[in-house]
């Protein structure tokens, strides 16, 4: 059977209006007893919502048992190349065909990863274990909102409390099996998506975090924020990879800037933070072709300074959580 | 919340038109247009607002140069801080920047907090008289939208600008932005195609880094207007960076740009709609 988001989520409960300021969650332990609750139209709802701690926790913990590595890729900023690292960091794992690797598509409201590997045209598929993931290759599975849509562009007008549910379901009920690297691309921001799978995958342990940036003080700000997110729900910061470093020109190879490091870029930030610094990507036309058409850049381009700069991140990344 | 008010908010009452500017996907430049139509529209003698409600990630105070300023608290509500005032133009910003005491720390809600942050930057902060309110949001089509959309819903606005990059990983999620207004009946005014192109310092040659024309192909497949090409110009990023050392207000040094005539241009493809002002007289 094919999974559609439509029938995906089942309306556990319908909320009467949106949950004001300070609502403790509906799912919460408090819900329906907050100083919001009193007033609130929810709060029959919300009283007679089950309490006490999630029992879907163990159960995503069981489902997660048997993978090494979790690792998130993560930034602050849009658009600066966490889906398309993701896709990279896929690829290079998974051409070591000892290795089963895994990626989930935490951006439910804009979904890339699907398109960057060649395998848009997918649909999940729903069996007595479990949902099955897309398999790019033998040793590659995938999870994204993008495969349950009934068209490509269909947009997913979702409060975050619908996410959170549909995170849910990747993390417990997708028949990942044994992998050694879970991968998860994350939508930018320090919201639901980011405080949810925090909270889901606590138990069963996560590595920690790939954080890309891009080297304007425009995008290091944002990236700031989302490093002191990881401090405060005590997720490691592996490494910080500065993407879209530098662009040679393929015409007179002059290097130019696009986005002038003004500040001192990812490097400076690093030392700043104390956190390691695994290296700086150039700017590459080409990586993004690539990626629009669904192909390896690391097969199509072996030896560009781009692909070098790839490789080499992915090796400290996996020395990072001790691999290799 | 009041289900049967129909009433558009009384802190917009003297605000002649509401652009929104959107996109499905992140880092293509929303703030930036932002930032640009709203240097374009206050150097050519408008009086303009700028509304950030991208809470976790508010790029708009840098932008601006107004980084560390504040905003103040009166009896009709928040004072949006002041960038430029000179003849008929004027430049007001308001973002959950301003409000936050250290620049790194995060903002780290879930969605009913966000929605009554942006219900109070709609209902508290007082814009006076302006000729536009330009609102930059965050990517994707969640809790910030679903709430501006619905405080707007009886504010009447002009509509959106869609800004999208070239490449097909960004039109695919910009396509779903556009199914978003579509849903939610807000009009589009059209696409701006932002990074279309880097034309070297060196040598003068183009090279399409993001490739390029895919705002123009998303518009004529969708039939939607298509309001220009924006190249990638490193020294407009340049100017936001060192505005504070130039000496003259960002709005005056913006006149002198190369983007400048983009922008003059999309400011007036979007006033040949002739869309009525808000506001009666």
């Amino acid at each position: 059977m094919t999974a559609e988001v439509s029938h995906i989520l089942p309306p556990d409960y319908h909320l009467k209006e949106a949950e004001p300021e300070h609502c403790p969650g509906p799912e919460s332990e408090a819900a329906g007893q907050g100083d919001a609750c009193n007033g609130c139209a929810n709060k029959e709802i919300c009283e007679s919502l089950p309490k006490g701690p999630d029992p879907d926790i163990p159960l995503i913990t069981e489902n997660l048992a048997q993978i090494e590595h979790k690792i998130l890729v993560l930034s602050g900023k849009g658009g600066v190349g966490k889906s398309t690292f993701t896709s990279m960091l896929c690829w290079a794992l998974s051409s070591d065909e000892d290795l089963q690797i895994g990626a989930m598509d935490l951006d439910i409201c804009g979904p890339s990863l699907p398109r960057m590997l060649g395998c848009t045209k997918e649909s999940v598929h729903e069996s007595n274990t479990g949902w099955s993931p897309v398999y790019v290759a033998d040793n590659l599975a995938t999870m994204s909102i993008q495969y349950m849509l009934p068209e490509d562009d269909s947009a997913i007008i979702w409060r975050g409390s619908k996410k959170n549910a549909l995170i849910k379901k990747f993390l417990k009920d997708v028949d990942w099996d044994a992998l050694d690297y879970l991968i998860v691309d994350t939508p930018p921001g320090t919201s639901d998506e980011h405080i949810s799978i925090n909270k889901f995958m606590n138990e069963s342990g996560i590595d920690g975090a790939l954080v890309v940036t891009t080297p304007q003080e425009v995008a290091l700000l944002d990236v700031r924020k989302e490093i002191d997110f990881c401090r405060k729900a005590g997720i490691k910061v592996l490494g910080l990879v500065e993407n879209m470093s530098g662009f040679v020109c393929p015409n007179c190879k002059g290097q130019s800037q696009i986005f002038k490091p003004t500040t001192g870029g990812g490097e400076r930030l690093c030392e700043e933070l104390k956190i390691p610094f695994f290296g700086s990507v150039p700017l590459d036309p080409r990586v993004g072709k690539s990626c629009d058409e669904g192909r390896s850049f690391l097969d199509e381009h072996p030896d560009s300074p781009a692909s070098l700069a790839i490789l080499n991140v992915v090796e400290r990344l996996r020395d990072s959580v001790g691999d290799i | 919340m009041n289900v049967d008010n129909k009433d558009p908010p009384t802190a917009l009452r003297d605000v002649k038109h509401i652009l929104l500017i959107l996109s499905g996907k992140g880092g293509v430049g929303k703030s930036s247009v932002t930032t640009q139509v709203a240097l374009a529209l206050a150097g050519s003698g408008y009086k303009v607002g700028v509304l950030d409600i991208d809470l976790t990630g508010p790029s708009i105070p840098r932008m601006f140069g107004l980084e560390r300023q504040s905003v103040y608290q009166s009896r009709e509500g928040w004072i949006p801080v002041s960038k430029y005032e000179e003849g008929s133009g004027a430049l007001k910003v308001m973002s959950l920047g301003f409000l936050l005491n250290d620049r790194g720390s995060s903002v780290v809600w879930r969605g009913p907090k966000k929605t009554a942050m942006i219900k109070q930057f709609i209902k508290d902060v007082v814009w006076g008289e302006l000729d536009y309110l330009l609102i930059d949001t965050p990517p994707g089509t969640s809790d910030e939208h679903i709430s501006i959309a619905e405080e707007l819903r009886w504010a009447n606005p002009d509509g959106s600008i869609i800004v999208t990059t070239p490449q097909n990983v960004a039109t695919a999620d910009v396509k779903k932005e556009i199914n978003f207004c579509r849903k939610v009946n807000l009009d589009i005014l059209g696409i701006v195609e932002n990074m279309s192109g880097f034309v070297c310092p060196f040598c003068a040659e183009c090279t399409n880094i993001f490739s390029k024309g895919g705002g123009q192909k998303l518009s004529e497949e969708l039939g939607i207007d298509f309001l220009g090409n924006v190249p990638i110009d490193p020294t407009f990023v340049e100017l936001i960076e060192k505005q504070k050392t130039e000496g003259s207000n960002l709005v005056d040094l913006y006149q002198s740009q190369a983007l400048f005539p983009v922008f003059q241009n999309i400011i007036a493809s979007i006033q040949s709609k002739n869309i009525p002002s808000r506001v009666r007289k």
